[in-house]
């Protein structure tokens, strides 16, 4: 379903993706693990278009089309959902707001009926309460003053609303506390379907205790340097990445 | 917040060609010849049939003018306006004052279609029954052509209806408040006005009563290379209650367009006006050419011990915005509000805030300001806040805050702060941001297009002003937030 081949992505004209190879077939779950700095967000934001990161080599194919030569709008319409490791604020307009410009914008992108208010409120209500998201903060401006974790499960609020075929979710369990995450890791297991992929970019194992993955990726120095089964998320939990470290530098 | 959730839905409605409201109709116009001299004064007078003290009031307006100096204080540039090249009269053919709307030229009617008018101004204008009560009294190039549901007023005792028609009806009202807010001889173009003025809107609020409905004025420019000259006054008399929205569009064209209105309310004892304008004249083309010149003088008198006036605009049109809808606190516990978002994009030049004079004791005032820079425009904030010896108590709270939308426009801030009250409290809060890149890929990636997301955001950051608009307003106000912005960014 996602193809990523040999990508090469700079940023500020340094290279940050170096030959980076991942298929994600259709229904499966993928982990991306990986040092600091490795590029994982940078992969993430690749995918969901960000201007400032240029390709500069080989080839992104989502549902059999070149995801690179898309806006990012259009990705969105695509299926494409990235879940911010750092979600941005936007002062005075409204969470429900935003919410509503959003899936209708998708909506109305994939040919669509836009939702009443009824069906939209009916909607988010049902998900917020899935995620223990008080309606009340919906009506606050979009994440100003958001805790951490609150930010986090709002995203996943925003992926359940626009019914992606790709979910990036890039840390999204960081900053989360045990019951958030678990009340995450549901929201984000509910998700899954044969027509769906995720790409699970995480640090900690913690998380695909719940989100089992069909498979785990290392990335380091821009390429992934190992793959494997969950087992591979558990190893790296012993042993760290010292290992990637080396190997990417001798690469 | 319903105001914000409907801007996205409003701007897709909007067609795609942006100056849809950029259109001339031809309704043929009667002209006084180019150019001012006492003849045309004369002129202009003899045709609306002025009493005599009307005539001299604007001659010695018109004298006064003559010694004047076009000012050049404000941070805009425009070529040399030929006063001598401009026509000081103009009005439709239709001047007899219809009895119905059956008897508006259809041609009128038409225009007020293709403006696409949201209010539901449209159901009023065309009678529709359970339209909502909004007074129009349109002023159709210089003259009011239509005036509905005075008689309902009428039934509050309410007074709305053309200046020129006040100056038959109401003479003893007129003669008493014209000009008592904005002198003749305010400043070069009040004073041009005052000399020349076609007509607008007068409105008296009579003792103890709450206006039953919104007053709403359209204002538009119609007849090639005719200066507009409204005016309009406003009374609330002791305890009275009135609230007048001014909205405006124009036809696209190309030639500058003076527009020169000056705009008197005054409030007595325990009166409140609230005035709200929301105008979207012509900014003119890609490069910067053609779009109307806005220098307008706006003044609220708060005469009477705590009465309230309140300015709320949104200030999207025009290529040269110049305008500083102002308060004199004159009444001890009167308070003076000012809530605006001035929105410039392609060459356009705004230069606009206000003046808060406190002269009486614990006097207040509260300035919001948003300005939108985009494109090549440059937007100034420039106000005064300024306490009088005795005005004891005196308390004002100002915020500027401006946001860029790319990197070759221009906003700035100039406030002056005068107090010669030692109890005065004057807190001012400005500050200046961007859209950042971040906060638009955010959007973009769930799905808005660039257009959206801009119009998003920058409704999120006017939304304190928006709230104070009237229901009526808002709506086309986030539209009209949506197309100005439309291409600043990418
Ligand atoms: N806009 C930018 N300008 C310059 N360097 C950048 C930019 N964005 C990312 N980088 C650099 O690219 C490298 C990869 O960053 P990225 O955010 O993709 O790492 P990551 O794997 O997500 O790390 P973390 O685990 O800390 O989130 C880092 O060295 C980072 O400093
Ligand atoms: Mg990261």
């Amino acid at each position: 379903m996602l193809e990523i081949k040999n990508l090469h992505a700079k940023v500020d004209g340094r290279e940050i993706l170096n030959g980076l190879d991942l298929t994600i077939p259709a229904g499966e779950v993928h982990a991306i693990m990986g040092p600091n700095g490795s590029g994982k967000s940078t992969l993430s934001y690749v995918l969901a278009g960000k201007d400032d990161y240029e390709v500069t080599d080989g080839s992104v194919t989502w549902k059999g089309e070149d995801l690179l030569a898309m806006e990012p709008d259009e990705r969105a319409a695509a299926g494409v959902f990235l879940a911010f490791q750092y979600p941005m604020e936007i002062p005075g307009v409204a969470t429900m707001t935003f919410l509503r410009s959003a899936v209708n914008a998708v909506r109305k992108a994939r040919g669509e009926e836009e939702y009443s208010t009824p069906d939209f409120l009916r909607t988010v209500k049902e998900k917020a309460k899935d995620l223990k998201i008080d309606m009340e903060m919906l009506r606050r401006p979009l994440n100003v003053g958001f805790s951490g974790g609150e930010k986090k499960r709002n995203e996943i609020l925003q992926m359940s609303l626009l019914e992606p075929g790709l979910c990036i979710l890039d840390e999204t369990d960081s900053g989360l506390d045990i019951d958030a995450l678990r009340i995450v890791a549901d929201g984000v297991n509910a998700l899954r379907s044969p027509e769906r992929c995720m790409l699970v970019i995480t640090h900690y194992q913690r998380l695909l205790n719940h989100i089992v993955p069909d498979r785990v990726h290392v990335l380091s120095k821009g390429r992934v340097a190992r793959s494997g089964g969950p087992e591979l998320a558990l190893e790296l939990e012993k042993s760290g990445y010292a290992d990637y470290g080396d190997e990417a530098t001798a690469a | 917040m319903p105001a914000v959730e409907q801007t996205v839905e409003r701007v897709k409605e909007i067609d795609v060609d942006k100056y849809k409201y950029g259109f001339s109709t031809d309704i043929e116009s009667v002209r006084a010849p180019k150019g001012l001299s006492e003849d045309i004064v004369r002129f202009i007078s003899a045709k609306k049939g002025e009493p005599e003290w009307l005539l001299d009031w604007r001659l010695e307006a018109y004298r006064r003018w003559r010694t004047m100096q076009e000012p050049t204080w404000a941070k805009v540039h425009y070529p040399k306006i030929d006063f001598e090249d401009l026509y000081y009269y103009a009005a439709p053919k239709s001047t007899e004052g219809p009895k119905s709307l059956d008897e508006v030229d259809p041609e009128l009617l038409r225009t007020y279609e293709k403006l696409g008018i949201p209010l539901k101004e449209q159901e009023v204008l065309a009678g529709v029954q359970g339209a909502p009560k909004v007074a129009v009294d349109a002023v159709f190039d210089s003259v009011s052509v239509v005036t509905t549901f005075k008689e309902e007023l009428a039934k509050a005792g309410v007074i709305f209806c053309s200046i020129s028609e006040a100056v038959k009806t109401h003479p003893e009202l007129v003669k008493k408040y014209l000009g008592s807010v904005v002198p003749i001889t305010d400043n070069f173009y009040a004073t041009l006005n005052s000399a020349v003025f076609s007509d607008g809107s007068f409105v008296y609020v009579p003792e103890g009563v709450r206006c039953p409905m919104e007053l709403s004025t359209y204002f538009r420019i119609n007849a090639e290379n005719t200066g507009q000259f409204e005016r309009t006054l406003i009374i609330a008399d002791k305890g009275a209650y009135v609230s007048y929205l001014e909205g405006c569009t124009a036809p696209m064209r190309d030639e500058n367009q003076l527009h020169a209105a000056v705009v008197e309310l005054v409030a007595l004892e325990d009166a409140e006006i609230k005035y709200s304008t929301v105008q979207n004249w012509y900014p003119g083309d890609a490069e910067g050419k053609g779009g109307v010149y806005n220098f307008v003088t706006k003044r609220g008198d708060c005469r009477g011990d705590r009465s309230k006036i309140s300015w709320t605009q949104v200030e999207t049109g025009s290529a040269i915005t110049w305008k500083y809808p102002s308060c004199i606190l004159r009444g001890h516990g009167s308070r003076g509000e000012f809530y605006s978002i001035a929105i410039s994009n392609g060459y356009q030049q705004v230069d606009s805030g206000t003046k808060m004079i406190h002269l009486g004791r614990d006097t207040s005032s509260r300035i919001i300001s948003k300005g939108i820079a985009a494109g090549f425009s440059d937007n100034t904030y420039r106000g005064l806040v300024s306490a009088h010896r005795k005005a004891t108590n005196a308390r004002n709270f100002t915020c500027c805050d401006s946001l860029l939308i790319g990197d070759r426009c221009g906003a700035h801030t100039v406030p002056y702060i005068e107090a010669k009250n030692s109890s005065a409290t004057f807190e001012h809060e400005a500050t200046t941001s961007k859209i950042s890149d971040d906060q638009l890929f955010y959007c973009l990636s769930r799905g808005l297009s660039e257009e959206e997301a801009v119009a998003l955001i920058v409704n999120g950051f006017v939304r304190d002003v928006l709230q104070q608009l009237p229901m009526e307003f808002m709506a086309e106000t986030q539209k009209l937030i949506g197309i100005s912005l439309e291409g600043s960014v990418g």
